[in-house]
């Protein structure tokens, strides 16, 4: 199928919170290997100049990319959930994730388009805090492989 | 990091062995559960030689060779890949084996630094377009 042009600009409500635990943080760290004890250790977070223990860069995707997935179970894109992967993934920190964050994420179409009978949908999303601070710019470029 | 940053300047090598233990335990802490980084069946059904690693798994890693670099993990204010080709993990105990290279491409205002990052498996690019925007003063 052809993705319609019209999905570009196309926004979906805010997700529920998340909000970031210590242990989650921790538990990423480790499966990434990353052992810098900013992640592990408020003091040393604090040492550094966080308020507490802070996430590493790509944590964001924990959030994101379920938010991503929310135009996937849009009737109108009708993409392929089956023959989805992931084709790029860009990250703009504002400030870093840190434990105690309660994130909103708010999902927009920013490109739609087809290309050598694939689907290229790039979904853009904002995380920020409850209060509207802004964290981090998620942007997930989703491809459905055409059928062969 | 240590010495002057100037475009050109290399980062450390970080080479990772990768396992199905180490695809097991990213699934559980990313939430993607997706069976082609860990089941053999689903992975061939689908078309690929064989288990893979998690695109953003491999991403991780080129992270870690950023924020190793710089010594600060918030350091790292921008970073964006491109998937290219997959890391095949064999159910045996080397596993795959990444290599992540970057160099500093740009110096910017404000402080900043683009690196660009060559990210190999098995000889292979596996990312491409692979970028991180660093703070470094």
């Amino acid at each position: 199928m052809t993705l319609d042009r019209e999905l570009v600009g196309r926004s979906y409500p805010p997700s529920a919170v998340y909000e970031v635990g210590r242990a989650k943080i921790a538990e990423f760290a480790t499966a990434i290997g990353a052992d810098d004890p900013v992640h592990r250790d408020a003091e040393a977070a604090r040492a550094a100049g966080h308020a507490d223990v802070i996430a590493p860069p790509t944590f964001a995707i924990v959030v994101s990319l379920g938010a991503a997935f929310v135009v996937l179970s849009d009737p109108e894109v009708g993409l392929d959930y089956s023959r989805v992967v992931h084709g790029e993934q860009k990250f703009t920190h504002h400030r870093p994730i840190r434990a105690g964050d309660r994130l909103v994420a708010t999902t927009t179409i920013d490109a739609a388009r087809t290309v050598a009978g694939n689907d290229l949908l790039t979904a853009r999303v904002e995380l920020a805090t409850e209060d509207g601070e802004a964290v981090c710019t998620a942007t997930s470029m989703l491809v459905a492989r055409g059928a062969a | 990091m240590t010495g002057p940053v100037e475009v050109g300047t290399e980062l450390p090598e970080l080479v990772v062995r990768v396992s199905r233990a180490d695809l097991v335990r990213y699934a559980g802490a990313s939430g993607d559960f997706n069976p082609i980084h860990w089941n053999e069946r689903v992975a061939s059904a689908v078309g690929f030689p064989g288990v893979i690693a998690h695109g953003m798994f491999t991403m991780a890693l080129a992270g870690r060779a950023v924020t190793g670099w710089t010594g600060d993990p918030s350091a790292l204010v921008e970073f964006q890949v491109r998937f290219g080709r997959p890391v095949v993990v064999p159910d045996d105990d080397a596993g795959a084996e990444v290599t992540v290279r970057g160099k500093v491409a740009a110096l910017l205002d404000d402080g900043r630094a683009r690196v660009d990052l060559t990210v190999t498996s098995d000889g292979e690019k596996v990312l491409s377009l692979a970028r991180a925007v660093v703070r470094i003063s």
